[in-house]
């Protein structure tokens, strides 16, 4: 029970915030929040896979935005002309009819068909990287996984059906049920603040579970010492990509939701540089510890969004990748790293003196 | 038939015959040391039995079944569990925490049930910690238990890697060099622990090179030299055999 407190703790965090917000009138913070919450979810999947199993996965963003497109091309495309495939679905009743924004009628899939295709979408594809990328290590993983970043990011930039270089636009809300809709309007902002925090709360506490299990600690023995992991009967190829996959998800599962909140979404959402946000804020947050991720995850995501950064973007987030990895190559949030101002000062001390060492092996 | 039968077991490194045609048998139940000069192929052999390299050729058999050639991960799962002569803890995970992990083969919840922790996942969890923690007092190190492994003191890691190995239930515990480094206090607490380790009915493959170790808690001995097996008895046997000494002490020639 003792760990479901810092849960309901959130849970009293967000409804406060809500509150306050509202109260002083600032309810647009409220966007960009509901934004960085989603984010979150990709940090806190991909916290699992560097974190908890010790692999780095730079092309994340590629999963995140193979859930945005797939949901904004099923939900923007009209199967009125098409042909017999659009008969049959919308026979299937897996079709909904909504008016676009020049007042047109269109018939598309339904949100949840093509939430359930982008996941499916995003398993196999995940799946079937996984499976070469993952007998990978260290340096080399990370190049491999930046290569399909890459890749997908050309791909979406470079396809008709994509939008190209302008993305897609005009993507419907997506009704939950009972009203509760994912949707960029400003009337449901305060809805929307609390569908993402439901959404956070929820994978934050599977996430908990899940790495306080054998399964949680099978992934850990594979960073701690994967020879040793192997011979105490842990399967460590099948995790790694179990854990690879199930973030992907997370991912995706992210992307489908902040593109019905955007009512849009573009190339920029696969660009690499967004992977590389994700990494480094999954070192800031500690490495191995969701909690911080998250935190992390929301702070600097709202900083960014709100334009704190300003063009200085992506030299903040590759900034502090560089800072992480020379001084905290375990991670920033972490116990070890708060005993005091001498410790840390002993630490970059020996860092500049010997060079630092990768926590990721 | 022995519980474990390896048979022309082969594997050569370029050219370099690291383990040549060796055969040997261990009975269920006892303690076996494999011994012989260094470069001799032992660590090699109990990598090829762990499944940590492949064979060229041969047979390696657990109660019948072959082995050779699997991933480690399934040889464990056929009750065979080890330990490393450089000592390979899970770092960033606690004493407690490195043993749990040697109950994985034991305990069956997947991911689902671990992430919603349904009633079943709750009390398989609650079982590896009190197995774990059984194991622990068993080798005598449960006061350490929410020590980081890897902090520990290098005799007590030694401990702990056996321990983590013996969580696991094997049926066959292999030790490379169990009391490697150690002072002879510790060797003698490392030779009590695996006559105990015995009496819970486990079968143990040791290397070794501490001879009073291996004289006073083994059965039987294999002695490899250059990849090859050069004589297999009794401790007193192998102190008398003329070769073993040619080997250990050599001669003119060498």
């Amino acid at each position: 029970m003792k760990k479901y407190f810092p849960i309901a703790a959130l849970a009293v965090f967000v409804i406060l915030f809500q509150a306050a917000a509202s109260l002083a009138g600032r309810e647009y913070y409220l966007t960009q929040l509901t934004m960085a919450g989603y984010y979150s979810l990709v940090i806190l999947g991909l916290t699992l896979v560097m974190g908890y199993a010790g692999q780095i996965s730079m092309g994340h963003a590629a999963f995140f935005a193979m859930g945005g497109y797939t949901a904004a091309v099923m939900t923007t495309h009209d199967l009125a002309a098409g042909g017999a495939l659009a008969q049959a679905a919308v026979s299937l009743g897996l079709t909904v009819t909504s008016t676009n924004a020049f007042g047109a009628k269109i018939i598309h899939f339904s949100p949840w068909v093509s939430l359930a295709a982008a996941v499916v979408l995003t398993v196999s594809v995940a799946f079937l990287i996984g499976i070469p990328i993952l007998k990978l290590k260290g340096h080399y993983l990370a190049m491999g996984t930046l290569g399909f970043g890459i890749i997908v990011y050309r791909i979406v930039l470079g396809t008709h059906l994509f939008g190209e270089a302008d993305g897609i636009s005009d993507v419907p809300e997506f009704g939950l049920a009972g009203g509760i809709a994912v949707s960029g309007d400003p009337a449901s902002r305060v809805q929307n603040y609390y569908i993402a925090a439901v959404m956070v709360i929820l994978t934050i506490t599977l996430l908990l579970n899940l790495v306080d299990s054998r399964i949680g600690r099978a992934l850990r023995s594979i960073h701690g010492n994967e020879e040793a992991a192997g011979a105490m009967g842990v399967d460590t190829s099948r995790y790694k990509l179990s854990v690879f996959v199930l973030s992907a998800v997370f991912a995706c599962v992210a992307g489908v939701f902040l593109t019905h909140f955007n009512g849009g979404i573009g190339p920029s959402q696969a660009d690499v540089m967004k992977s590389v946000s994700f990494v480094a804020i999954v070192a800031v947050g500690g490495m191995a510890n969701l909690w911080g991720a998250l935190v992390m995850g929301v702070v600097l995501n709202f900083l960014s969004l709100r334009g704190y950064f300003g063009s200085y973007d992506e030299l903040v987030f590759g900034g502090i990748l560089i800072f992480i990895m020379l001084f905290f190559p375990d991670g920033l949030l972490r116990a070890e790293n708060f005993r005091g101002p001498a410790a840390l000062l002993d630490r970059a001390r020996s860092v500049l003196k010997r060079g630092g060492d990768n926590g990721i092996s | 038939m022995g519980f474990l039968e390896v048979s022309g077991l082969s594997r050569s490194f370029s050219g370099l015959r690291a383990v040549d045609g060796v055969s040997f048998s261990v009975e269920k139940n006892a303690i076996k040391a494999v011994i012989g000069p260094n470069g001799a192929g032992k660590t090699t052999l109990f990598n090829l039995i762990a499944g940590a390299l492949e064979a060229d050729s041969g047979e390696i058999r657990i109660r019948g079944a072959a082995i050779q050639n699997l991933p480690p991960f399934r040889i464990a799962r056929h009750g065979v569990s080890r330990t490393f002569q450089n000592i390979k803890l899970f770092s960033h995970m606690t004493v407690l925490e490195n043993v749990m992990v040697g109950r994985h083969i034991r305990t069956r919840a997947g991911m689902g049930q671990a992430m919603l922790r349904l009633p079943g996942s709750r009390a398989e969890e609650r079982e590896i910690r009190e197995r774990s923690m059984e194991m622990l007092s068993f080798m005598g190190i449960a006061g350490l238990a929410d020590q980081e492994a890897t902090s520990l003191a290098f005799g007590k890691q030694r401990i702990l890697e056996i321990a983590r190995a013996m969580a696991t239930e094997p049926e066959l515990l292999l030790l490379d060099e169990p009391a490697a480094g150690l002072n002879m206090y510790e060797t003698a607490q490392i030779s009590d622990l695996i006559t105990k380790i015995r009496e819970r009915g486990v079968t143990v493959l040791v290397i070794e090179h501490d001879m009073s170790l291996v004289m006073n808690i083994s059965d039987d001995i294999v002695v490899l030299a250059s990849g090859k097996k050069i004589a297999e008895g009794k401790p007193m046997e192998i102190q008398k055999n003329e070769e073993v000494i040619r080997v250990y002490l050599g001669d003119e020639d060498a």
